[in-house]
């Protein structure tokens, strides 16, 4: 179960989406949130909607690994839109009743704008290789190394907590096993009993953890890591006439959804 | 010619009191395999550590290429010339993808882009791993990471490979797969392998054997004369190969047998012309 | 002390999805009580997946587990049970000790099981004792110990559930040859004097044809080889095409018969190696 969490995951492929520069994508995914959170009626919603497909499609994602990753997140999904349809006043749907017409349509706006969100998020991630993410990071936030912000230390921390999510998954997932197998029961009892029950999976994760980062660190050494100076990269960045298109799409969509703000659409 | 050169070297570990290397010396010629064996705890891991200078000597010297590991100027020199391939996979893959760990050592050292690729290639194919090279290392066999950790040291392009104990976690597929590897390494590119073990059997392809036991070298030869002193070898909680623990238990039956022949065919044919 | 009977066991790892995989397929076995079994395969053979459903970890995609003639998953309190009847070690079990002191450790398991204080005290002492580990290291952290010292502790807490059958999943990895042979040795004398099924999944052919009665071999979810070490490595070829080594012993056997040196009976220790050379020299000088 714990091995169907789909984030950060990265599914290598050669469509356009995967060919474009990961910094182009991260200012995409910019303007795509900035586009969601302007877009007010159903008009600019469908045209959000209709640029999430459009990308989904160029980049043969399917959606049900957008969806299979929308999962562990189902739960705020649910209660937000439950929040809004109870606590939302205005015209009752039928006399007396609590739900309201407006209620319904601010449940199904605020489910609407979520899951574009995460799907938003997903197809960067899916599509971008965390090295590729981290590293166009780095350079984008590269102005901010004037002000002595460690980018380069923070990038590089990223992209290890990424890199060893699966691993310490995996386990996790053999931890539980071998304390089942004592007769550890993480299903029954109450609240607080279950919150003692992780203990005996959570002490041995975090000892591992610190075994690893010691391990890992002594093993960057002895490869020659000293630090971002001084570094080059093999896979170089460089933005190709397909970015500045990508680029200029994003922001005619983002003028797009203000537009339809504007005139109240 | 010395590459690896250990003069008198005393190690403690901090806020210990036993010394964990008691005076070794220690030569390593230039294009040698050697091994080292030794159970848990006799030193063996920590000399290994002082050949890339993760530890310096508490007294003594070790060094690299003529340079004193201890010079903290000539670091990055010491550990471009020696690569070090450790126990745990897992915690040496820095990267998503197998290329780009590959990559990791050169781009530290500043190398440029299209030379990275050149050698992020070659040594993908060197270890057998080239079309795995887009691949997630998670989904990999321990054998197949540890080809990979081998190929990440290998784009530094290092005279001397250091490999700490490094098939421990494998299988016994895996471990074929490292130490063929590794033999490959030392016989068609000249490359210095020094690998520390506890399993004899991978000592057999070695130029020589040093054996070590608390903090000290108890002996050092060529693997079949190492064995042949099987009371030591005992003595020191190892085991030697089937082959020579035969020969020498029939040696004690009165056939004198010489305890040379490592190698099952070898050992057959010993024992076939003594008896036909 | 139960005896295991498996029916038609089939695993799927997720079933109906694009990564659906079968690990195990119609495994039918009856282990009897006490027995000493290996259980060989390669990386991938199945043979982790096999024993996760012995305790009910794993839960069959269709076939049935019986202990003593009783379903482990007829529901959830039959798969709790068999956790204390069937006790399984994973490989690195040394990674999953969590509390302060060792003697906390070993005790996780029989407070899981609600005893009394006094039993609890008893079950840890008893199975410290059949590792080898020292009272004084009780009140010690098991962080602080020597790997093959944690290593010890960590079968020790599964000893101290008391299982009628003890399944180690590669109890000597990474240790080296004292610390293997004192762990094996640990595990031959809890069976000697408990009457205990052991299980011991091995890579190791060598310690594999000394300690077990009886061999079962995995390859590709199946089970190729099912015998006494004697009759399984009577086919060394089979061995070496499902991609397992053969003893050491058998291999020398081996080159020494294609050199024509007449060797008799079935070879795979090294008792019995030597004691065949000897003959056949003797037998050649008449």
């Amino acid at each position: 179960m714990l091995k169907d969490i789909t984030l950060g995951q990265f599914f290598p492929g050669d469509t356009l989406v995967h060919r474009l520069d990961a910094r182009t994508k991260l200012i995409w995914l910019l303007l795509y949130i900035v586009a969601l959170f302007q877009a007010k009626s159903w008009w600019s919603y469908g045209l959000v909607i209709a640029v999430t497909v459009l990308c989904m499609a160029v980049s043969r994602i399917s959606p049900k690994n957008i969806f299979k990753g929308l999962k562990p997140m189902l739960f705020i999904i649910v209660l937000t839109g439950l929040l809004n349809i109870f606590y939302t006043t205005g015209t009752p749907i039928l006399p007396g009743w609590i739900v309201t017409w407006e209620g319904i349509g601010r449940a199904v706006a605020m489910i609407l704008r979520i899951t574009l969100l995460i799907a938003g998020t997903f197809l960067l991630t899916y599509t971008t290789s965390p090295i590729a993410l981290t590293d166009g990071l780095e350079k984008l936030l590269t102005p901010l190394k004037k002000l002595h912000v460690p980018v380069h230390e923070m990038t590089i921390m990223m992209s290890m907590a990424l890199r060893f999510i699966p691993t310490l998954i995996e386990e996790t997932d053999k931890i539980m096993s071998a304390q089942k197998a004592r007769g550890a029961d993480f299903e029954t009892g109450r609240l607080i009993d279950r919150a003692r029950a992780l203990l005996p999976i959570l002490v041995p994760l975090f000892v591992s953890a610190f075994r690893r980062a010691d391990e890992l660190a002594v093993a960057m050494e002895s490869r020659c890591y000293h630090g971002g100076e001084g570094r080059t990269r093999m896979k170089q960045m460089k933005l190709q006439s397909i970015d500045y298109l990508a680029l200029i799409f994003g922001l005619v969509f983002l003028a797009a959804v203000i537009v339809l703000r504007h005139f109240g659409l | 010619m010395t590459v690896i050169q250990f003069e008198q070297v005393h190690f403690t570990y901090p806020g210990e009191e036993h010394e964990s290397l008691c005076g070794v010396d220690l030569q390593i010629e230039a294009g040698t395999f050697v091994a080292v064996l030794g159970h848990n705890g006799s030193g063996k891991s920590t000399l290994a550590k002082h050949m890339n200078a993760i530890l310096t000597p508490t007294e003594g010297r070790v060094l690299v290429r003529g340079v004193d590991t201890a010079d903290e100027e000539r670091l990055l020199d010491v550990r471009r010339s020696v690569g070090m391939v450790f126990q745990n996979p897992d915690n040496q893959i820095v990267a998503n993808v197998v290329e780009d760990d590959v990559a990791f050592a050169p781009e530290n050292l500043g190398v440029a882009p299209e030379e990275i690729r050149r050698r992020v290639d070659e040594a993908l194919e060197t270890v057998g791993m080239s079309e795995f090279k887009q691949h997630a290392p998670h989904l990999l066999s321990g054998g197949q990471k540890q080809r990979v950790a081998i190929a990440g040291v290998l784009a530094m392009q290092p005279e001397i490979i250091v490999l700490d104990e490094p098939t421990a976690m494998l299988d016994p597929q895996g471990r074929r797969e490292v130490i063929s590897t590794v033999t490959r390494l030392c016989r068609e590119k000249g490359m210095t392998v020094v690998l520390i073990t506890h399993h004899m059997d991978e000592c057999i392809g070695a130029d020589r054997l040093v054996v070590m036991s608390n903090g000290r070298i108890v002996a050092d030869g060529a693997p079949a004369e190492v064995f042949s002193r099987v009371e030591l070898m005992e003595q020191e909680g190892l085991t030697v190969p089937e082959t020579t623990r035969l020969l020498y238990d029939l040696n004690a039956e009165g056939l004198a047998l010489p305890l040379t022949a490592l190698e099952i065919d070898a050992c057959a044919e010993l024992i076939a012309e003594k008896i036909r | 002390m139960p005896e295991l009977r498996i029916e038609a066991l089939t695993h799927v790892y997720s079933a109906g999805t694009p990564f659906q995989k079968t690990a195990i397929e119609n495994i039918d076995l009856t282990i009897p009580q006490g027995q000493m079994v290996g259980l060989l395969g390669h990386t991938g053979s199945g043979k982790s997946t096999f024993i996760q459903h012995l305790n009910a970890l794993l839960q069959p995609s269709s076939g049935r587990v019986l202990c003593d003639g009783k379903d482990i998953n007829a529901d959830k309190y039959s798969r709790r049970d068999v956790k204390w009847q069937v006790g399984l070690v994973f490989q690195y079990p040394e990674y999953q000790l969590f509390e302060e002191t060792v003697y906390k450790d070993i005790a996780f398991g029989p407070k899981n099981h609600k005893l009394s204080d006094k039993e609890i005290d008893e079950r840890v002492r008893e199975a410290a004792h059949f590792v080898g580990v020292d009272e004084a290291l009780f009140e010690r952290s098991p962080l602080e110990l020597s790997g093959g010292q944690k290593r010890r502790v960590a079968i020790a807490g599964v000893i101290a559930m008391r299982p009628g059958v003890l399944i180690l999943d590669e109890p000597t990895a990474g240790l080296d040859p004292a610390g293997c042979r004192q762990i094996l040795d640990n595990i031959m004398d809890y069976r000697e004097k408990t009457g205990s099924t052991v299980i011991l999944v091995s890579h190791n052919m060598d310690d594999a044809a000394r300690l077990a009665e009886r061999l079962i071999v995995f390859d590709h979810g199946h089970v190729a080889m099912d015998g006494t070490p004697e009759q399984v490595f009577a086919e060394p070829e089979k061995l070496v095409s499902i991609g397992l080594n053969v003893p050491q012993p058998s291999a020398i056997a081996m080159a020494l018969r294609q050199r024509g040196v007449p060797l008799e009976g079935s070879i795979y220790t090294h008792g019995q190696l030597l004691r065949a050379v000897l003959r056949a020299k003797e037998a050649s000088a008449c």
